[in-house]
């Protein structure tokens, strides 16, 4: 979010951008998009078709990336906030994601578990949703803000009970939603052929542009994270701005709870977003955001989201074999991490400098 | 600072006494709404019969909700026994169960084990207690003698059937996305299995053979990076009902038909209620049965216990059924429906 000062004063265009946090998820993007088109071009076609309701589709692997990473990234961006001011992350976003589907599920299905219509709007499940969402990302951030819990620790009870308060909500019971109406969330919305879920993390990020823009949330969580007693004698409220990120990061869970069981119209507890957690703070380490609080980088966070469904994507188009999937998952993730830490990134700029000056040096002698 | 630590103390304090009630008034709810069964076996005799009951996560799957509420409508106060129910997502949760039970001298302990490793030295507690073990659902690795009888669903069995019919099809030509459940599960290595060894037999074409991890979303990213590539399918052969459901999303995405008479045979596993339904509206193909009614099976091995019978042999495998959706009826989604 914030242009880095120019220490320099001036310096080539080259070492701004290399400074720049976003150039790893770009460059992890590049290299994988590189990858796709030498080993099978067709990766990249994009065709319209009709799909069985008689409605106009885009489809594509690229199409499939913006869909199924749409959520992960509108979670980045709740993420990248309570990493910035907590310096720490929530393990709890996938518990909270079956929190949030299994109260849209209440709501629209009522008692019945198969009901023939919906019971009440869906904007009206949706706010019942955001609510419950909002908060338990309260319990959560009043936890780590006032009773000063190491987050992790304290995201773990939710992390523990979420999926067993979820079930709780609808008895046990996997309730389905009827109808074409509810589908829209997760598929298309007829006469406009791109992913509604993708539509949906725009408008969050839309939403997320402004809020960073036109209030100081942004300024004060990294203030916060920087240095909490700094920020107090600044006059800011620590406590009260760590709470926020974590009632931010609960509506972004609520969102992510209504394109996740619009996808299927029903909901399984113990599988649905299981281990989203672990690829949010993925991607916002991917993102090259210091994992122990302070500066961010929004969007590098959401591309790090993106990069990290085109691998999944990349992974199945390729049908590597079941047995193997972790393994290369883990190799790619290891060398994006590796790359994008602090302290290799420091080495790097300072060999391009000496690269740099060294022929600046041959260049004065001649 | 101390006030606040003080504060902390107490609110911990309230979380856990609250999960604590959570849970209980769960348990409530749902016993409330399971059947009354029939007429108690063992009031007959006089005394009621203590079972301790070992479970998985209730949360699981479909199946387990249906097999933790087959089991609490069976060994019922009404039906005579006094039951202890406790649940573990792992070994030692399971175990720690276990050894409060024995201490509690429960006439039965009702075991189906998270973990098939790591179990000697407790039953061996039980046994020296007098305590008899019966094994359900699941097998652990360990010496036959420590349990009296052990109730399986063959998870191989299961598959062979799916794939049995699959050749009864007679297709001209078989490509199969084959979408496999978590790895090393006694189900994913059943139904895997059997695909496996008949494909290489029959010469079919496995043209994607990946994991979804049980996951509904998973499998419709699955099927739709093989749509997206080309790839020519005309079975999918998803190892659960969600995963048949994300793939049959992806299919309705692209305009591939599914079901019967239809492009592309779909087939699942678990006969969930809604997937039956699927398969009685003839949009899809097949659905393999993973019964977990096994309370049945349980009371019958007891009553032998209890009139000094031996259990021979020691496994009884479960009789399991495939559906197909030319000859499904009404009443078969209404018995067999979890």
């Amino acid at each position: 979010m914030s242009k880095l000062p120019d220490v320099n004063g001036g310096g080539s265009v080259l070492s701004r951008v290399m400074r720049n946090q976003i150039l790893i998820p770009l460059a992890a993007l590049f290299l994988l998009a590189i990858f796709n088109l030498i080993a099978d071009p067709s990766f990249f076609a994009i065709t319209l078709k009709e799909n069985n309701m008689g409605n106009p589709v885009l489809s594509g692997q690229l199409i499939s990336i913006i869909d199924n990473g749409s959520e992960l990234a509108i979670l980045a961006i709740g993420m990248t906030l309570v990493t910035a001011s907590s310096k720490g992350q929530d393990i709890s976003v996938g518990a909270a994601v079956a929190i949030s589907g299994s109260v849209i599920l209440r709501v629209l299905c009522g008692t019945d578990n198969s009901p023939e219509t919906l019971q009440a709007p869906i904007i009206v499940a949706f706010l019942v949703a955001a609510v419950a969402s909002m908060l338990f990302g309260a319990f959560n951030g009043v936890l780590v803000a006032y009773f000063r819990i190491q987050p992790m620790v304290a995201t773990l009870i939710l992390f523990t009970a979420g999926r067993s308060i979820a079930a709780w909500i609808n008895n046990n019971q996997l309730p389905i939603a009827p109808g074409e109406e509810f589908k829209v969330f997760g598929g298309f919305i007829p006469g406009i052929p791109i992913p509604t879920p993708f539509l949906i993390a725009i408008l969050c990020f839309i939403v997320t542009w402004a809020m960073l823009k036109f209030t100081n949330i942004g300024l004060y969580s990294q203030s916060v994270g920087i240095n909490e007693k700094t920020a107090r004698l600044n006059g800011l409220n620590p406590e009260l701005i760590k709470l926020a990120t974590y009632v931010i990061l609960g509506l972004c869970v609520a969102v992510t709870g209504l394109i996740k069981v619009s996808r299927i119209s029903t909901i399984n507890y113990s599988v649905i977003a299981k281990d989203i957690e672990m690829d949010t703070i993925l991607a916002v380490a991917l993102g090259g955001n210091s994992l122990s609080g302070g500066k961010f980088n929004m969007a590098a966070s959401i591309l790090g989201a993106y990069v990290i469904q085109f691998l999944t994507t990349t992974l199945y188009k390729f049908k590597v074999p079941s047995t193997a999937l972790p393994a290369y998952k883990a190799v790619v993730v290891i060398v994006l991490v590796v790359l994008s830490a602090p302290v290799v990134r420091e080495k790097l700029s300072r060999l391009m400098k000496k690269i740099r000056s060294s022929k600046n040096t041959a260049e004065n002698h001649a | 600072m101390k006030l606040k630590r003080i504060l902390s103390g107490v609110i911990s304090a309230f979380l856990c006494i609250g999960m604590v009630a959570g849970c209980s008034g769960n348990d409530n709810s749902k016993s409330s709404t399971t059947k009354k069964a029939e007429a108690a076996p063992a009031a007959s005799s006089g005394k009621t019969i203590k079972v301790g009951i070992i479970n998985n996560d209730p949360n699981e799957s479909g199946y387990r909700t249906a097999n933790d509420n087959d089991l609490k409508a069976a060994f019922s106060k009404e039906n005579g026994y006094e039951p202890t129910f406790a649940y573990g997502k792992t070994n030692d949760e399971q175990i720690a169960a276990a050894q409060k039970m024995i201490q509690d001298e429960v006439d039965y302990l009702l075991l189906s084990a998270a973990d098939t490793a790591g179990w000697d030295t407790v039953l061996k507690d039980a046994q020296k207690a007098g305590i008899k073990v019966i094994l359900f659902d699941r097998t652990i690795d360990a010496d036959a003698s420590l349990y009296e009888a052990s109730i399986v669903s063959d998870m191989a069995k299961e598959g062979q059937t799916a794939v049995d019919w699959l050749v009864a099809q007679g297709l001209s030509e078989y490509n199969i996305i084959h979408i496999q459940g978590q790895m090393g599960t006694a189900a994913q290595k059943g139904r895997s299995g059997a695909l496996d060894t008949t494909a290489k037999e029959k010469g079919w074409n496995i043209v994607s053979q990946q994991t979804a991890e049980w996951n509904a979303e998973k499998a419709q990213q699955i099927v739709q990076a093989a749509i997206d590539s080309g790839t020519k399918f005309n079975v999918i052969y998803a190892e659960n009902d969600d995963m048949a459901k994300g793939a049959v999303a992806a299919l309705d995405k692209a305009n591939i038909s599914h079901g019967v008479g239809k492009d592309v045979i779909v087939m699942g596993f678990d006969c969930n209620k809604w997937a039956l339904t699927e398969l009685l509206n003839k949009n899809w193909n097949y659905d393999g049965q993973c019964n977990p009614f096994q309370s049945s099976y349980i009371k019958d091995i007891i009553t032998k216990l209890e009139n000094g019978q031996k259990i021979e042999p020691k496994t009884i495998i479960m009789d399991e059924k495939g559906f197909d959706a030319a000859t499904i009826t009404q009443e078969d989604v209404d018995k067999y429906g979890i």
